[in-house]
C-alpha cells in the first residue's frame, strides 16, 4: 500500500458504494412513504422476500439473471394484492392505524418465512460473470460484484428520477401527493396511479433483496435489520424527495465508513448522531418538496 | 397433618409423642407425593426468529436425553412449560418470572442468547430455582454472577477463543489484528484469544470492532489489508459469519493473511460460506467427525429421533439432560433437597459426545477445546487445541460445597 492517501482513497470508495446500497434499499421506502405518505413498517419484509425469492428461484431454475423478471413479476403481483385489499383502506386514515397493519404484515411474512424455508441462513452464489474481483493494492481485491450493484443503484436511481420529475405519470404522481382531491376532480384515476406506485415500491425493496443476496447472504429478521436505516435515510433526505434520498444514503454510507476508520467507538451512533444534527438545522431533511 | 395430635405432656403423652414422631418419620410423605407428580421443567428458548434453530436442536438433545432414560429423571416422569423467549432481553424477566412463579417450575433450561440467559440469572438467583444454561456463554452467568443454584453445560466465550492464540502463536505468526462485534461474546471471545496469544509470546497490533449486529464489512476489510498483520482472529455467529468469511475472500485476503476464528464462525452456517470457508480453522467444544462410540451411538440416536443431523447445540442440551439426570438419580427425584442435588451436580462426571467433561467451582465445564478445520460441509476434527479448559470464573467467590 501507498499510505494514507491511496487507503483514504479506497474507504472512500467503499461509503460510496455503501450508500448507493442503501439508496437502493431505501428507495421503495421514499417512494411509498416519501409519495403516498404511508407509513409502511414491511418494507424490511419486502426486502426479505426479494432475497428469499432469488435464493429460491436461483436453487430452482439455476441462473440468477433468469430468476429476476420471474422475482419482479411476482414481486409487482404481491403489491399490487396488498394495496388493493388492505393499504387502499387506510389512505385516510392516521398513521398509526398504518403502523399497526404493516407491523402485523411483517410478523405475518416471518412466520410465512420461518414455514416455508426454515430458520437456516442460507447464501445465493454470485453469477459467475461478476464473481471476479480487481486487484487495488497488494493485499486487497475489490469484488466486481460490489461494483455491479453500485450501479444497478445509479441505474434504478436514474430512472426514478426521470419517471417522477419528466414524465407526465410523474407529473400526476407528484400532484396526487399534494392534494389528491384535487388530482381526482381533474379526472385522473389517482387510485389507479397509487396502486401501481405502491407495487413499484413493493418491487424496488425486492429487488434490492435480490440484489444484495448474494453479498449479505440470506437469513431470518434480516427486513427488520435493514429498516431502521432506510427511514433514516429517507427522513434526513427529506419526505418525498428522490434527490434528498440520493444524497442523504452517499452521505451516510461515507460517514459511517469513515467512523469505523476514524472513530471506532462511536461508529455505531455516528450515523444517527449525523441524522438529529441534520434535523436540528433542517427539521424538513436536506431536501422537503413543497 | 398427622404431627399436629401429638403434644408433649406426662410421661403418657411423652411416649405417644415418641410414637407420633417414630411415625412421621417412617412416613415419608413427601417422597410419597414426589413419586405422584412429575418434576415441572421450564425451557426458556428461543423459538422463533435468528435463534429458533439453535433453541430447537437444544430441546431436542435435552428430550433425547430424557428419552434415553425412559422419559424418567430420579424415577419421576417430567412435564414440560415451554416459553419462546425471542431472544428479547428486554422480556427476560417477565418470561421467567412466568416460569418461575406462575408455572412453579423446579427446574429452569435456558437460553442462548447471552442477554437473555443473564436475566434469567438475576431471577434464578432471587428466587433459588435451579437453572442449567444450555448454550450462552456470557462470562458473568459463571463469574461475579456465580450462585450455587445456577450450571451450565455449554462454555464460555472466553474458552472458545483462549486455546485458538496458542494455536497461532506456535505457527510462528506473531502479529494479529483481531475483529468482531462490539458486544459482549465478541469481547470476550476476543479477549480470551488475545489472552493466549499475547502468553505465547504473539501480539495483537489493533482490535477491530463493528457495531453489533451490523455486516458491513468493508471498511475494516480494507483497515486490515492495509495493517498487512500475520493472522486475523475473528469472531461472529451466524448470518454476520457467512457474510464476514464470504467478504473476506472476496476481499482477496483469504489466501494472504490466514483467518481464524471461534467455532461458531463456521457452525451450522457451512453450506451458506461454500468455497470461502474451506480451510479455515476455529476451536470450540465439539466437532465433526469425534471418533468414539459414544460420539457415534449420540449422532445415530439423535438422526433417528430428530431426522436431522445433530450437532454442537443438541449436544449441550443433551448434557443438559445427562446432568441433571445424573442429580436427580441420587436425590431420587426429590428436587427440595436442594443442597443435595446441588452437591450431586458439583461432582459429577458428564460422559458426554464430546468427551467427559466435569464442572469447575463456577458451575462451567472443564472441557477438551478442539482445533478444527473446515473440509467441505464438516468442521473436521484435527486435533486438541486444549485439554481440559478451566475457565477463569473471575469474580466469582463461589466455594465447592
Amino acid at each position: 500500500m501507498n499510505g494514507w492517501p491511496s487507503e483514504f482513497f479506497i474507504q472512500l470508495l467503499n461509503g460510496i458504494q455503501y450508500g448507493l446500497l442503501l439508496f437502493l434499499l431505501a428507495s421503495g421506502l421514499s417512494l411509498i412513504f416519501g409519495i403516498m405518505g404511508v407509513l409502511n413498517l414491511a418494507h424490511g419484509s419486502f426486502y426479505m422476500v426479494g432475497a428469499y425469492l432469488a435464493f429460491w428461484l436461483a436453487r430452482e431454475i439455476g441462473n440468477l439473471w433468469l430468476a429476476i423478471p420471474i422475482e419482479l413479476a411476482m414481486v409487482l403481483l404481491i403489491g399490487v394484492i396488498l394495496e388493493s385489499t388492505l393499504f387502499s383502506r387506510l389512505y385516510h386514515r392516521d398513521h398509526l392505524q398504518q403502523v399497526l397493519l404493516s407491523f402485523g404484515l411483517i410478523l405475518i411474512f416471518e412466520e410465512l418465512r420461518s414455514i416455508l424455508f426454515g430458520d437456516d441462513v442460507h447464501s445465493v452464489p454470485v453469477p459467475p460473470l461478476l464473481s471476479a474481483s480487481i486487484p487495488l493494492t497488494g493485499t486487497l481485491s475489490y469484488p466486481v460484484y460490489r461494483l455491479f450493484i453500485s450501479g444497478a443503484c445509479l441505474v434504478v436511481a436514474g430512472l426514478m428520477y426521470v419517471v417522477i420529475q419528466k414524465t407526465r405519470i410523474g407529473m400526476m404522481i407528484r400532484a396526487g401527493s399534494t392534494n389528491r382531491e384535487m388530482v381526482q376532480s381533474l379526472g385522473i384515476n389517482i387510485k389507479l396511479i397509487y396502486r401501481w406506485v405502491f407495487a413499484i415500491g413493493v418491487t424496488l425493496a425486492a429487488l434490492a433483496g435480490l440484489i444484495a443476496a448474494p453479498v449479505s447472504s440470506v437469513y431470518p429478521g434480516m427486513g427488520s435489520q435493514i429498516l431502521i436505516i432506510c427511514f433514516v435515510v429517507v427522513v434526513v433526505g427529506g419526505i418525498g424527495s428522490i434527490k434528498g434520498a440520493m444524497i442523504s444514503a452517499l452521505i451516510i454510507g461515507i460517514v459511517d465508513t469513515l467512523g469505523q476508520v476514524v472513530l471506532p467507538e462511536f461508529s455505531g451512533v455516528a450515523v444517527y448522531l449525523l441524522m438529529a444534527v441534520i434535523l436540528l438545522w433542517r427539521p424538513q431533511g436536506l431536501f422537503r418538496v413543497a | 397433618m398427622s404431627t399436629s395430635h401429638c403434644k408433649a405432656g406426662g410421661r403418657r403423652d411423652f411416649l405417644k409423642a415418641a410414637g407420633c414422631l417414630t411415625t412421621a418419620a417412617l412416613l415419608p410423605h413427601r417422597f410419597a407425593w414426589a413419586q405422584a407428580n412429575k418434576i415441572k421443567i421450564g425451557l426458556m428458548l428461543p423459538y422463533t426468529g435468528t435463534y429458533a434453530a439453535l433453541g430447537n436442536a437444544i430441546t431436542n438433545g435435552f428430550k433425547l436425553a430424557v428419552a434415553e432414560r425412559r422419559g424418567k429423571l430420579g424415577g419421576r416422569e417430567l412435564e414440560y412449560f415451554t416459553v419462546d423467549d425471542e431472544s428479547d432481553p428486554a422480556k427476560a424477566p417477565e418470561n421467567t418470572n412466568k416460569l418461575v412463579q406462575r408455572d412453579k417450575v423446579d427446574v429452569l433450561i435456558g437460553t442462548v442468547h447471552s442477554g437473555v440467559a443473564l436475566g434469567m440469572v438475576k431471577i434464578a438467583r432471587e428466587t433459588g430455582t435451579l437453572l442449567i444454561i444450555p448454550n450462552a456463554g456470557a462470562a458473568a452467568a459463571t463469574g461475579e454472577l456465580c450462585a450455587p443454584n445456577i450450571f451450565r453445560t455449554s462454555f464460555t466465550n472466553w474458552q472458545t477463543g483462549y486455546p485458538m492464540g496458542k494455536v497461532v502463536a506456535d505457527r510462528g505468526l506473531k502479529s494479529v489484528v483481531t475483529i468482531t462485534w462490539k458486544y459482549a461474546a465478541g469481547e470476550e471471545s476476543a479477549g480470551g484469544f488475545s489472552e493466549g496469544f499475547t502468553k505465547a509470546g504473539g501480539k495483537v497490533m489493533k482490535e477491530l470492532w463493528v457495531p453489533f449486529p451490523q455486516v458491513e464489512f468493508q471498511a475494516l476489510l480494507t483497515q486490515i489489508a492495509s495493517l498487512k498483520p500475520d493472522a486475523v482472529y475473528t469472531f461472529f455467529a451466524g448470518a454476520g459469519a457467512v457474510k464476514f468469511v464470504k467478504d473476506y475472500a472476496a476481499a482477496g485476503l483469504k489466501g494472504k493473511i490466514p483467518l481464524f476464528g471461534s467455532g461458531f464462525l463456521t457452525d451450522g452456517v457451512l453450506e451458506a460460506q461454500g468455497e470461502a470457508a474451506q480451510g479455515l480453522e476455529t476451536t470450540l467444544h465439539y466437532g465433526d467427525g469425534i471418533d468414539t462410540p459414544r460420539n457415534k451411538a449420540f449422532r445415530e440416536a439423535y438422526a433417528k429421533a430428530y431426522k436431522s443431523e445433530a450437532d454442537v447445540y443438541s449436544v449441550q442440551g443433551y448434557d443438559a439432560g445427562l446432568l441433571l439426570g445424573l442429580g436427580l438419580d441420587v436425590v431420587r427425584g426429590d428436587v427440595s433437597k436442594k443442597n443435595e442435588l446441588i452437591a450431586t451436580l458439583e461432582k459429577a462426571r458428564i460422559d458426554s459426545p464430546r468427551g467427559v467433561w466435569t464442572l469447575s467451582t463456577a458451575h462451567n465445564p472443564i472441557q477438551d477445546i478442539y482445533l478444527r478445520k473446515v473440509v467441505g460441509t464438516q468442521n473436521k476434527v484435527i486435533g486438541v487445541a486444549h485439554k481440559s479448559l478451566e475457565d477463569p470464573a473471575r469474580g466469582c467467590k463461589m466455594k465447592k460445597t
